[in-house]
């Protein structure tokens, strides 16, 4: 309803053209019916040509017969009549033309002598082709040719003639001309043409009508079986098409079925193997957390005791201690992790202002900050709601933070949130270390280190990324790195403001704004109060960091 | 910290209801350092009969146990008495906890958990609100109840409602001020005593189970009003004073 005038405004020409690449019996329909069009012209054309010249050969070879039996009469006419004057000849001649005339219906008589003509008739000299006049006049053969006979006040009908010459002795040569009219025979082939036409459009509309019938029966099954593919695609394993008889739409049908099944079986294996895998999650989970609660605790209390203790002793405790934190957090975020191959995490959704949950997270690692002499700084522009959920949102802030401030080398910390209508971003951004920019994926990976000849003096389990990464596709959003050697990194993270948006850009630059434009301009400037922006330059290179995170946007998830 | 448990008189009573014996052996020496008395269960189908026996103030539940279920256990426990119940869990991310916190359970403490944290739990359970911080009145209103303070009971129409020691401080939170709406965040802090943000399933389940206890309709609250996006609030009082 609503794309319909869309396509009409746009491109109604192309619908047709799109009608006929998608439906085959269409296209099966139209070809069989030009096809039949022309194979039906094509016949009749012939068929007519056939008829036409039998019946006019007929026609032919009577009037021959015909014209040569009269010209012979009318010689032994004039043979045999008495000539006594010279006005005598005219009457004979036109006597003997109406007497042939009226004989014989069939055709009418023109005689030509010495510049006068006779007729018995209505029909006009005009209708005889000079060039046939010559050729009669020359010999004394009997010839005969198709014209157009005209007539004194009729319109002119196609016909034969006949010429010949005829001699009266002692007053010289006549030519006489028999004209015979094709009136019947015209009408017999305007008759069979009606036929032969009225017959070639219902055999069309007959033929085309059975391709429609016959690609009807083709297609039928075809697109159930492409509805069952679809209905399959959709997760309704159970569907099955219906199997009637044997052909190869059947066999179709069969091995539709066939094939749905075995995948049927194959989701359900892995499902199962999914279950097994989840339930082994959790129950090693269980298994774990409990003895380990019991060391967490025993080691407290060797902890709290450690200055008792003679020095190795102590410093034994103190090792148990935290190294046991080290333990807890990479079991914690292994279990998480496996819960994710496990396909075994659900979202609990709500609205947050983001800025809430980054504040609190901020809040949350002053002291960590401080011990790692970094200032963290918050920038925002307005509110930033959007639908998440709040613990993994969180988690994956507290990842990215923390990684900045461990790589953050005493260097400052900004974090940007910003927001457009579809979407949220906010970007962590440290000027420490840094990572080269073929690394900008592999920092997502499991385990991985950025220099592997580093000391592992700070934390972290090597799987806080990767999992803010899961955490982060899980809500339909994008996580994506940027790092250069010694000009820091940064982490952005977009997410739709509704859970099953899809995004298609992220309201932050991939790549920080402190490179981009000249201190903190925003870049994509106009929407939106800024607190950022400096007014003075409104040319700033807008289009540069727009293209750059569209380059990559696209990547990670 | 301790300094408050042990001048409270008699050592108050822990019941550790968990089939991990060197756990259990664990907390004992921890709860025991910690000024509390433990009595330790080791099977769900004994635990109840335990609970009768030893009347502790407060039981630590695991929730898979041999025998009866962690959760079945609990509600056995809730359907007796009030006593604060904090669930020991492994399993955080699951219905398990809020089919505990269901169950009646108050609290939940996820393993591995700090010696302390548990301590802390405890703690804050044994310890009842403040009889008043700011208002020396005895009885408060909310809706068409009215509460008694240091009675610690509710009444609908001289008609008293029990409710557990939690339930109770949820709903003296809320009326003490009628006029504020309090976040998820906020009655975890007052009620739960978590300074840091913690579950908020705690808040959504304990209003519920308080609801379905003082409301009339407890499909359209009317005490406890929920405020869309921010929390809940008290419900406009009946009878002004």
């Amino acid at each position: 309803m609503v794309s319909i005038p869309r396509i009409l405004k746009s491109h109604w020409w192309r619908f047709p053209i799109t009608w006929w690449w998608r439906s085959l019996p269409l296209r099966v329909v139209l070809t069989e019916f030009l096809a039949s069009v022309m194979v039906v012209v094509l016949g009749g054309f012939l068929l007519m040509q056939q008829a036409t010249i039998g019946v006019i050969d007929g026609k032919k070879e009577t009037a021959k017969n015909e014209a040569r039996q009269a010209i012979n009469t009318a010689q032994g006419q004039l043979d045999a009549a008495d000539l006594t004057g010279e006005v005598n000849v005219d009457k004979l001649l036109l006597d003997l033309a109406t007497g042939f005339a009226s004989r014989a219906q069939q055709y009418e008589v023109i005689i030509i002598a010495r510049g006068q003509t006779i007729t018995a008739g209505n029909a006009v000299s005009k209708s005889i082709p000079p060039l046939f006049r010559k050729q009669v006049e020359q010999s004394n053969d009997l010839w005969m040719t198709s014209t157009q006979i005209e007539y004194r006040g009729r319109p002119s009908v196609a016909g034969l003639v006949a010429g010949a010459t005829l001699t009266l002795p002692g007053t010289g040569r006549y030519q006489i001309y028999l004209l015979f009219p094709l009136t019947q025979e015209v009408a017999t082939l305007v008759v069979l043409r009606y036929a032969v036409v009225t017959t070639g459009a219902i055999l069309v509309i007959l033929l085309t009508f059975i391709a429609a019938l016959v690609s009807r029966q083709v297609v039928t099954p075809v697109r159930a079986a492409r509805r069952a593919a679809e209905s399959l695609a959709s997760g309704n394993l159970r569907d099955r098409m219906k199997v009637h008889g044997q052909d190869d739409l059947a066999r179709l049908a069969t091995s539709m079925n066939y094939m749905a099944s075995e995948l049927e079986k194959q989701i359900n294996t892995l499902e199962e193997l999914s279950a097994v895998q989840q339930r082994f999650v959790s129950d090693v989970s269980h298994e774990l957390r409990t003895p380990l609660t019991t060391v967490r605790m025993a080691s407290e209390v060797l902890y709290e005791a450690r200055d008792d203790f003679d020095p190795v002793a102590a410093r034994s405790a103190e090792l148990l201690q935290n190294e046991l934190d080290r333990f807890e957090a990479l079991l914690s975020d292994l279990l998480e992790i496996s819960r994710f191959d496990a396909g075994a995490v659900q979202l609990t959704v709500e609205e947050v202002d983001l800025r809430d949950l980054v504040r609190r997270v901020v809040d949350a690692n002053v002291r960590l900050a401080e011990t790692n002499n970094t200032e963290v700084t918050v920038h925002e522009s307005g509110e930033a709601k959007a639908e998440v959920d709040t613990r993994r949102i969180e988690r994956i802030l507290r990842n990215l933070l923390v990684n900045a401030i461990e790589h953050s080398e005493g260097h400052p910390i900004d974090i940007l949130i910003e927001s457009d209508e579809a979407a949220v971003a906010i970007a962590v951004r440290d000027h420490g270390v840094g990572f080269e920019a073929s690394q900008a994926r592999q920092v997502f990976h499991r385990f991985w280190r950025g220099d592997a000849a580093r000391a592992r003096t700070v934390g972290g389990t090597g799987l806080g990324l990767a999992i803010a990464m899961e955490d982060a596709n899980l809500h339909g959003g994008w996580l994506t790195a940027w790092g250069r050697p010694a000009m820091g990194a940064q982490f952005r993270l977009t997410l739709p403001k509704k859970v099953g948006a899809i995004l298609e850009t992220s309201p932050l630059p991939l790549v920080p704004r402190d490179l981009v434009g000249p201190g903190g301009t925003r870049f994509d400037g106009l929407e939106a109060p800024a607190p950022l922006a400096a007014p003075s330059s409104p040319a700033s290179p807008a289009p540069a960091p727009r293209r750059a995170a569209a380059e990559t946007t696209a990547s990670p998830s | 910290m301790s300094e408050t448990t042990k001048s409270a008189g008699p050592r108050s009573r822990v019941l550790v209801v968990d089939d991990d014996a060197a756990l259990a052996e664990m907390l004992s020496i921890v709860l025991r350092n910690e000024g509390f008395e433990p009595i330790w269960c080791a099977h769900g189908d004994k635990a109840f009969s335990a609970f009768k026996e030893a009347k502790p103030d407060l039981v630590l539940l695991d929730l898979m146990l041999p025998g009866r279920d962690g959760v079945d256990v609990c509600r056995d426990i809730r359907a007796e008495s009030g006593v604060p119940i904090v669930m020991l869990t492994a399993k955080t991310d699951t219905i398990d906890v809020v089919e505990g916190l269901e169950a009646g359970a108050d609290d939940y403490v996820a393993k591995p958990f700090k010696a302390k944290e548990l301590v802390a739990r405890i703690k804050t359970r044994l310890r009842r609100m403040p009889a008043s911080e700011d208002l020396d009145v005895e009885t408060l209103r909310i809706g068409d109840l009215s509460i008694s303070v240091d009675g610690h009971s509710v009444k609908r129409d001289g008609v008293q409602i029990q409710l557990t020691p939690l339930e109770f401080d949820l709903l003296l939170a809320l009326a003490r001020r009628p006029w504020q709406v309090f976040s998820r965040e906020v009655l975890l802090e007052q009620v739960w005593g978590y300074r840091h943000a913690a579950d908020t399933r705690l808040v959504n389940v304990h209003v519920q189970r308080l609801r379905s206890k003082i409301e009339r309709d407890p499909e359209h609250p009317e005490i406890v009003v929920t405020v869309r996006g921010i929390g809940y609030k008290a419900g406009e009082t009946a009878q002004v004073r």
